[in-house]
């Protein structure tokens, strides 16, 4: 049998969209010129699209850091946290890290994806239970089957539904019961009811494990995340963190005030049995831990970009899919051919956004994405809006009529 | 509370209503994945209609070894009695 053939109808798929108008299935960039800007197809194109929300990529310091690193240290470990991929400054970082979010310990990860999955089957065993939002991320999903445990998926949003759920299973078991949810949600730019989730972990009684992927650095006042801005980061036992967005490089991180939370190092394989990361990513990524902590109007700039873009798009009259001001900004489209269609003709006119399609979406919605940059300037932010206004707006209107 | 697997199967064809859209007919041995050509994400929320429904919790491993509406009956009456 070919193992492969199950695969097939994802090219059946791929066919589809070729036929729906686009080039290539996947975008790829022939030259990054900025945080914000960048050749593809020949074209130079606003990035609307790539979660580099401090627009931190081409920041000085962190450019220097990640050479000097490179210089000092070669281009790799070539070994595990637990062998030989310990440097000294992977414990700066982490030493950095847990100042800069006032916790106790930091544990470092070599991807956002692996943090989760570390961080997940390091905390839930198989005698314990696992709730997670119906939104999680596929690093939420993927880290709770690692893990073992009973998985129960409660409605998005829903701390009612979460209730309920807990109720059912108070009287069973005794294993622990560990919540997971995400501080801004990837595709809607939704945040989690926060405090309605802490009143039912005071009733019920679970630990709660916060994904600030997309909020660590973003919200906020000094870029702790959705907990800092809720005022209940005491309610938060363990958060875990990229470096792939508001850092602008690549990596993971779990922080607690657990006093035993160190163990999940020699606990976890997503922590042990890969190498460590690279020297220079290393030290671009505490360098820009040191921008965010230096630069608060950073994310001033951010919440005013987010803001502009939000109104704007309401202005138009699209669908918005989070009605708080977000630095994720998606809009529904009816359908996937035009969401399809739409998204090509936005990258033929000069902005790149995300495509999102099903089943990667939330109740099967077809999405157009933009994430906001800190580093964006008015003029990228107003020719977004036009665009938008030209090919979402203007075409919706005419399906209409 | 008694609750025949007639019944049983009788509301989960309802409930799978909205999920089966290319109105595949719906029998015990109906693969819910493969037959009704529906993704793993259409799946879940499929049985979350289910598990309120019922007021029960079907977790996602019991749902990795459930194939059939068959065995999803199975899922719901020993879950239904089990609460």
């Amino acid at each position: 049998m070919d193992l492969m053939q199950k695969h097939a109808h994802l090219l059946e798929r791929q066919q589809k969209m070729l036929q729906a108008g686009l080039d290539e299935v996947v975008v790829c960039i022939d030259r990054i010129l900025s945080p914000t800007h960048a050749i593809i197809n020949g074209r130079e194109t606003v990035l609307a699209g790539t979660n580099n929300y401090m627009g931190i990529t081409f920041a000085e310091s962190c450019i220097e850091a990640g050479k000097r690193a490179l210089d000092d240290f070669g281009t790799g470990t070539t070994g595990s946290r637990v062998a030989n991929g310990t440097y000294a400054m992977h414990r700066e970082l982490e030493e950095e890290l847990a100042k800069f979010l006032n916790r106790r310990s930091v544990i470092v990860f070599t991807t956002g994806y692996q943090a989760n999955l570390g961080m997940i089957a390091g905390l839930a065993g198989a005698n314990d239970t696992v709730y997670l939002d119906a939104d999680s991320h596929a690093s939420i999903y993927d880290g709770c089957a690692v893990s073992g445990a009973q998985l129960v998926r409660f409605r998005h949003n829903d701390p009612d539904n979460l209730a309920k759920r807990l109720a059912r299973a108070n009287d069973e078991g005794e294993g622990g019961r560990l919540v997971i949810l995400e501080g801004i949600y990837s595709m809607y730019g939704d945040r989690p009811p926060l405090k309605e989730f802490i009143d039912v972990k005071r009733e019920y009684g679970y630990t709660l494990l916060l994904d600030e992927a997309h909020s660590f650095g973003v919200l906020g006042e000094n870029g702790r995340g959705v907990a800092e801005e809720a005022g209940l980061e005491d309610e938060v036992d363990f958060i875990v963190g990229t470096f792939s967005k508001s850092i602008g490089s690549i990596g993971g991180f779990g922080a607690s005030d657990h006093p035993l939370f160190d163990l999940i190092r020699y606990a976890t394989r997503a922590y042990m049995f890969t190498a460590s990361p690279s020297p220079s990513t290393i030290a671009t990524s505490t360098a820009a831990v040191r921008e965010l902590a230096q630069h608060p109007e950073f994310r001033d700039r951010l919440r005013y970009n987010s803001k502009r873009l939000h109104e704007g798009f309401k202005d138009l009259g699209l669908k918005m899919c989070c009605d708080v001001v977000s630095p994720v900004v998606a809009v529904h489209v009816e359908d996937e051919a035009s969401t399809v269609a739409m998204w090509n003709a936005l990258l033929q006119e000069g902005v790149y956004v995300n495509l999102a399609l099903p089943p990667g979406t939330p109740n099967n919605s077809c999405l157009l994405r933009c994430s906001v940059s800190a580093a964006h300037s008015d003029a990228d932010i107003d020719k977004i809006i036009e665009l938008f206004g030209n090919v979402v707006a203007h075409r919706e209107t005419r399906a209409a009529e | 509370m008694t609750t025949s697997d007639a019944d049983i199967f009788e509301e989960l064809c309802t409930l799978m209503q909205p999920f089966n859209t290319e109105k595949v007919e719906l029998s015990l041995e109906t693969d819910i994945s493969a037959d009704l050509n529906i993704d793993s994400v259409s799946v879940m929320d499929f049985v979350m209609e289910v598990e309120d429904k019922y007021d029960i919790d079907i977790p996602l491993n019991v749902l990795s070894e459930t194939r059939t509406l068959k065995d999803l009956v199975a899922v719901v009456r020993a879950r239904v009695e089990g609460a």
